[in-house]
């Protein structure tokens, strides 16, 4: 199916306007384009995040589809059993689970990895705003290094965990990584993922104004960069062959660190550190290509 | 007894817009669209985090002012400048 902007607006998608999101948000953004590629036969499950505060100020929801909210740890084994209640009914429904980066790196990862490993017929969705954002901005396993948090207020110094390889490795079929700078690059992943039978894992670049301390108008911007600067290489990972989906020229890494407030304290040999690991990051993932099946 | 299961509150969020509020109050610069300029390209409509776009009638973008936080991500990715963030 030939995606378009128009496609993508003949759509009804579940996400309603006047949400507690922050201004600028990049997971209703996020949610906004993927919801209207899923369509209304879905069910959701969100665990403590800031997605579950964004849909749930009781009495209303800013979600109108099914939505599960769920304990931290608990969302892929919640997802493994709505699918299993479904298909003991016979319904074909996509039950997709919508977390944080702190509820799939961290928190969530033990269900996750049991999720993937039982091959459960979900699509697990990790929202990436690089820390934990609705406590307050600390340090999560996806947090990237030298980035400034509360709980990291020199700098992080460990790397971030490479999510999208970790799934991949439990040999699911299909792995992907998406950011909403590239929103038709997103619609088609999860286009595609609601076609695969099995465990699928997107996991969507998602910029936080208040916690990455930006202007607020500025998370479409820092979605390419990120994409453009190789900071976040989009690719997908089908039936363990790897796709570089995107390869655009490359931009200097300082385009991308200096609009963010997070990165501040950087000095220009640190960029250079950090440029280093990146483009030593694109190599492997061109190596990766190369070989028929990674996984 | 029957009056304490009327009580019963049931937690379940009914969807509905404006589940936060009227958010256009949060709002400090409001986006005006410029319809000479617009080519109705659709990328705020895209870009747009609060699903507040909309083609109006006239076949140009419609910001729905009572939900429309003011975030600007819309001006920022106008393409031709159609978009201008003026105090609220």
């Amino acid at each position: 199916m030939p995606l378009t902007i128009y496609d993508l607006m003949k759509e009804k998608g579940s996400y309603l306007p006047g949400s507690a999101a922050c201004p600028g948000c990049g997971a209703t953004l996020a949610f906004r384009i993927a919801s209207r590629v899923l369509g209304p036969n879905t069910v959701y499950v969100v665990p403590a995040s800031c997605f579950s505060v964004i849909q749930s100020p009781f009495p209303k929801s800013a979600v109108g589809a099914p939505l599960y909210n769920i304990a931290f740890p608990a969302a892929a084994a919640t997802a493994s059993g709505v699918w299993r209640a479904f298909k003991t009914l016979n319904k074909e429904v996509n039950v997709v689970v919508w977390a944080g980066d702190g509820g799939t790196v961290d928190i969530g990862l033990q269900a996750l990895s049991g999720a993937a490993e039982r091959g459960e017929n979900i699509i697990y969705v990790c929202y990436d705003n690089e820390a934990y954002m609705n406590t307050g901005i600390q340090r999560s396993g996806a947090t990237p290094p030298y980035a400034l948090t509360k709980t990291t207020p020199t700098g992080k110094r460990e790397p971030s965990k490479d999510m999208p390889l970790i799934v991949a490795a439990h040999r699911v079929p299909y792995v992907a990584t998406a950011s909403v700078g590239y929103p038709f690059d997103l619609a088609k992943k999860f286009e595609k993922a609601k076609r695969i039978k099995g465990f699928k894992y997107i996991h969507i670049f998602s910029p936080c104004p208040p916690g990455w301390d930006y202007p607020v108008e500025k998370t479409a911007e820092i979605g390419k960069l990120a994409v453009d600067t190789y900071f976040w290489p989009l690719y997908e990972i089908e039936n363990g062959k790897l796709k570089i989906t995107l390869k655009p020229r490359r931009k200097p890494l300082k385009e991308f660190i200096r609009l963010q407030g997070r990165f501040r304290k950087m000095s220009d040999e640190e960029i250079a550190e950090l440029e280093k690991m990146v483009v030593e990051r694109w190599k492997f993932l061109e190596h990766l290509e190369k070989s028929e099946r990674i996984f | 007894m029957s009056s304490v299961e009327g009580d019963i509150i049931i937690p379940v969020s009914k969807p509905s817009p404006g589940s936060a509020g009227d958010t256009g109050l949060w709002r400090v610069f409001k986006p005006v669209v410029h319809e000479d300029r617009c080519i109705k390209c659709w990328l705020c409509w895209l870009y747009c985090p609060e699903e507040v776009i909309s083609e109006g009638e006239n076949g140009f973008p419609e910001i729905n002012y009572s939900y429309c936080k003011g975030c600007g991500v819309c001006a920022d990715v106008c393409p031709k400048d159609a978009i201008e963030m003026v105090p609220d």
